[in-house]
């Protein structure tokens, strides 16, 4: 039993980091700031939330699991946001130009 | 090479590329974007050395609000900078360069030179500490042990605070400090400013509060405090105080004044200043860290919202 719980736990998180890779290589070889941005979002959003529900069955108690949840939830909500005010710089910017 | 060792190099590495960035960027704006993550990556090697109230006051306070500090700085001066063209003359660079490269050698020379065990006062700290209630060895240090300091430190804050305000027109000192808002009236940025808050006063206190026995504190707690009432201030959902209220004045010394008269009765009662009875010792630190948060919180706020300016209206 524990040994599947933590194959699942080096899946999930492995899955997660790939999100974040695939999030980085976006950032570098993507030609503007929406697309930039839309890869960053993947890795935010996605790939912590693997890395997130990878680590949950690791969790000690209740109370730490609930914590890790709320960092994932924390971080969509400003990473969310953020995005959002980006791309609107981004439109603003080009469409003056 | 262990794991451990590599993953070290790695983020050393990268601390040292984000300060190289940082100091060779032409541009304001990215220098400041290079000495945050200059700020997070330092924090992680604080976390590496386990020094985690460290790496907590360097990601709230180091790279977080001296950032935003550092940005709107740059958002104000963009408009004089696009007017300075010319480069400064060689010679002026050229003595520059010399400085710097005299302060960079003379740091490395004294780190090198440092004796081999380095001499410690942590021991003494931690074996002091049952007397002062708490659990959390950086928080006896700060404010029971090195109290003093501490309290100079928050004087030093309020100062900061005069000296920001003293750079206001003469009709200001009337007014409200006004924030650089581009997203004032901005959906996004309003729904986020109502989620927010209550997560963060909530953690804000957290940490204030589980300061004593963990890692946190009075300092981390207020800058996540000031950076909610930053985010509703720019969210364009209130508007900064009027700088002649009474009741800002009040809370603005509140921490300090708190602190001094503590101290002042441990004259009294407890034979110096700013010692503590030693069966409440506890009990009082809580009740000076909780007006000394109200006060760093409003603080750091202000210092962010800058300098008043006039306002029409009463």
């Amino acid at each position: 039993m524990s040994a599947l719980v933590d194959l699942f736990t080096v899946a999930a998180v492995s899955a997660g980091i790939l999100f974040f890779l695939a999030g980085v290589v976006g950032l570098l070889r993507f030609p503007d700031a929406l697309t930039r941005l839309h890869a960053l979002t993947k890795a935010d959003n996605v790939g912590l939330g693997l890395i997130v529900a990878g680590l949950l069955p690791q969790a000690s108690s209740l109370l730490e699991a609930l914590k890790l949840v709320l960092v994932w939830l924390t971080v969509l909500l400003a990473g969310a946001t953020v995005g959002q005010l980006i791309a609107r710089v981004a439109r603003r910017a080009g469409t003056r130009t | 090479m262990s794991f451990e060792l590599s993953y070290e190099l790695l983020v050393g590495l990268l601390v040292l590329t984000a300060a190289a960035w940082s100091v060779a960027a032409r541009d304001t704006y990215s220098a400041t974007v290079g000495f945050v993550s200059y700020g997070l990556l330092i924090a992680i090697m604080w976390m590496q050395l386990q020094a985690f109230d460290v790496a907590l006051a360097e990601v709230a306070i180091g790279s977080g609000l001296t950032g935003l500090l550092l940005l709107s700085a740059a958002a104000r001066l963009r408009a004089a900078e696009a007017r300075v063209t010319s480069r400064p003359p060689v010679m002026l660079r050229i003595v520059a360069a010399l400085a710097c490269t005299a302060v960079s050698v003379s740091i490395a020379a004294t780190v090198l030179r440092l004796p081999e065990s380095a001499p410690s006062l942590a021991g003494a700290a931690v074996g002091a500490l049952p007397a002062t209630g708490l659990g959390n060895p950086v928080n006896g240090v700060l404010m029971a042990f090195r109290a003093f300091d501490t309290l100079l430190e928050k004087v030093v804050l309020v100062l900061s605070l005069v000296g920001v305000w003293s750079l206001a027109p003469e009709p200001g000192w009337s007014g409200r400090p006004r924030l650089l808002h581009p997203f004032a009236d901005d959906g996004v940025l309003r729904f986020l400013a109502r989620t927010l808050p209550p997560i963060g006063l909530l953690f804000g206190a957290h940490l204030m509060w589980n300061g004593a026995d963990e890692p946190g504190g009075a300092f981390q707690g207020a800058t996540v405090l000031a950076a909610m009432w930053l985010l509703v201030l720019m969210a364009g959902l209130g508007e900064a105080p009027r700088i002649r209220e009474r009741w800002l004045r009040v809370a603005v010394v509140a921490g300090p004044m708190t602190f001094i008269t503590v101290g002042l009765a441990g004259i009294g009662v407890a034979g110096a200043f700013l010692a503590y009875p030693e069966p409440h010792a506890k009990s009082l630190i809580l009740f000076v860290e909780l007006p000394m948060m109200l006060t760093i919180a409003l603080v750091l706020a202000l210092l962010v919202a800058g300098p008043p300016e006039p306002t029409a209206g009463p």
